[in-house]
């Protein structure tokens, strides 16, 4: 098992001194951030000498916010004051730090012998306490409950739910190309930390995608020297293998009830689309045609599949009605567009876009027609949303490895995640999780 | 690919017929690496059902590489262009003497597999992986091999030979490979 370091570089005139070193990851450089990020102070929790092991929380959190790009969060060094507690905490001091938001806390052991974490968020200009919250967790949960600070944090500031708490997927290929070959799914924290692994083989895996409650994945695997389709729990031991037809098995996506999957077979001799009913097994085919059909993905309301096909003589990106088999193509700027998905609005869409011969990641307004390009890098694939449709995941080359990066959805704000070893690949974002 | 096939059955009727005189020219003229059994000249016309022809020792080496009637081991990868799943003309004849071997070793089997380089996603390069390994397929159907000695495997992109991130790297990745079983 890796670790994913989070390198964020920080370009910004007002921020470019600041650089973070939290637990175990290396510095942080954030690549871009929103213009006028909101300040925001978070105070070192006062925690119990025992709980000094465990990393510390106000840096889990300032580095969560940070890493969204919307937030500035004040090094510790610079503070005035370490409140811990409402009596302690004076606005005068983090107005003059021209913080807008604080935030303090504390940690502490009880009976139990779990952990009991308060945590208290303010409004600085407003001089009033906005969110109170405690939370008693296994020791083991510490970092969640960090994450689930910093969610409720940025979700009460922004009105947009915060997403930190979630998991990523991925692939990691360690001597890729060589007899000595080692592929692993990995699931990590949403900031890569506490990384373990899923599945590992001498054979490659791909196209990891989650179930949309966060229980199950299903990913393609070439174990039995050919390619297969298998679903397994992300706790637990089941793993089945659910396709390993002659040909293509692959691209397997959830539907969003999570009764069925949509996949790519070419049992009968071209790649076409099928979706499986879960329950049955039954297979129902979907496309038709000579030329490649790939890449299926689902629309938020579960009607519509989204997906690649060189019918038109390039890959572009096509839309088909489930209940009527209506086609439409959607993609028409440049000869290369694949991999798409749609917004959690039903209105934008995700997909890799090649311009001058570079593939980069792109968004488009379906009602205005409009493509922007996210991403500046080469080679950038598999887009992978965040469950709140505020950022995404996808794939690049930095200095000849594969590393995953994030990037805002309006482009503004860009991070990555180099690991120490290895590439990394094939991306996804997990839904919300429930407890 | 199928609209292709009638050009292939074309030009290899014609390398087929080249081949098997100059084949038998060779055999006539050069001296054999190794006492074996007399080749037998493969049919002049690509059969629709090939005859049963017993199998020759020379086909093979020790380390068990087809080989040509030189004794030297056959290619066994060709190359694509960028996006591209049509054979090369000059793999044609290589690709015509496997068909030949499978022919007359009918209890061998080939794995083909198919793959690509690192550009654009990788569910795509899969499908054209997968698009290159049929196109050594459909020539190998057409020069008379059963279906049941063909197995397909696409990589895409996930197994390069050169893991380099490059042209030249690109160009030795977009590739199918003929294994055999």
């Amino acid at each position: 098992m890796q670790k994913i370091h989070i390198v964020f570089v920080m370009l910004l005139s007002g921020l470019s001194s600041l650089a973070w070193g939290v637990g175990s990851l290396d510095t942080i450089i954030i690549d871009r951030g929103v213009d006028e990020p909101i300040r925001i102070a978070v105070v070192p929790f006062k925690t119990d000498p025992s709980l000094s092991g465990e990393a510390a929380m106000a840096d889990v959190i300032g580095f969560d916010l940070a890493r969204s790009g919307q937030f500035d969060a004040l090094a510790s060094e610079n503070m005035l004051s370490y409140p811990n507690n409402r009596q302690m905490v004076f606005f005068r001091d983090w107005r003059i730090l021209k913080a807008t938001y604080l935030v303090i806390g504390n940690a502490r052991i009880v009976a139990s012998g779990e952990v009991a974490v308060n945590f208290e968020l303010y409004d600085v200009p407003g001089e009033r306490l906005m969110l109170s919250r405690r939370y008693t967790v296994s020791r083991s949960q510490w970092r969640d409950v960090a994450h689930k600070i910093s969610d409720a944090v940025y979700t009460e500031i922004t009105g947009v739910r915060g997403a930190f708490s979630t998991k990523i997927m991925y692939v990691l290929a360690q001597n890729a190309g060589s007899p000595q070959a080692v592929f692993s799914l990995e699931i990590a924290d949403s900031d890569g930390e506490r990384s373990r692994t899923l599945f590992s083989s001498r054979e490659p895996i791909l196209s990891a995608n989650w179930s949309p409650d966060g229980k199950r994945v299903v990913y393609v695997t070439f174990e039995t020297g050919r390619p297969s389709i298998v679903i397994q729990d992300v706790e637990g031991s089941y793993r089945e293998r659910l396709t390993n037809f002659r040909g293509l098995n692959s691209a397997p996506v959830f539907s969003p009830d999570g009764q069925s999957l949509a996949m790519v077979l070419s049992k009968d001799g071209d790649p076409e689309i099928f979706i499986m009913d879960l329950q049955t097994r039954a297979l129902r085919q979907i496309t038709r045609h000579h030329g490649i059909d790939t890449e299926p993905s689902w629309t938020p309301d579960g009607k519509h599949l989204i997906f690649t096909s060189d019918r038109g003589g390039r890959p572009q990106i096509y839309q088909v009605e489930l209940a009527t088999n209506y086609l439409e193509r959607l993609t028409f700027t440049g000869s290369y567009n694949a991999r798409g998905q749609m917004l959690p609005d039903g209105r934008h869409l995700v997909f890799v876009h090649r311009a001058e011969g570079v593939f980069h990641i792109a968004w488009q307004d379906l009602e205005r027609d409009n493509l922007q390009i996210l991403t500046q890098t080469s080679l950038d694939e598999s887009p992978s949303l965040a469950p709140n449709g505020t950022m995404l995941i996808y794939a690049t080359q930095d200095q000849g490895r594969g590393i995953l990066a994030v990037v805002s959805i309006d482009g503004s704000v860009k991070y990555r995640l180099p690991s120490s070893s290895g590439d990394v690949r094939e991306p996804a974002w997990s839904p919300f999780l429930e407890d | 690919m199928q609209m292709h096939q009638p050009r292939f059955t074309t030009l290899m009727s014609l390398l087929l017929a080249g081949l098997v005189l100059s084949g038998c020219a060779s055999t006539s003229t050069e001296p054999v690496p190794e006492p074996a059994p007399l080749e037998q000249p493969a049919p002049v016309e690509p059969a629709p059902e090939p005859e049963p022809v017993e199998p020759v020792q020379s086909d093979f080496d020790s380390a068990g590489n087809a080989i040509d009637e030189d004794g030297r081991p056959l290619s066994r990868t060709f190359y694509f262009g960028y996006d591209q799943a049509v054979l090369a003309p000059s793999d044609l004849s290589a690709l015509e003497l496997h068909a030949q071997i499978l022919r007359r070793n009918a209890d061998r089997n080939i794995v083909i597999e198919g793959h690509g380089d690192e550009r654009g996603t990788r569910e795509y390069n899969l499908a054209l992986g997968e698009r290159r390994a049929e196109s050594v397929r459909s020539f190998m159907l057409s020069a008379g091999v059963s279906s049941g000695q063909i197995e397909t495997v696409s990589y895409g992109e996930e197994q390069p030979a050169d893991p380099g991130h490059n042209e030249a790297a690109w160009e030795r990745n977009r590739r199918a490979v003929l294994n055999y079983r």
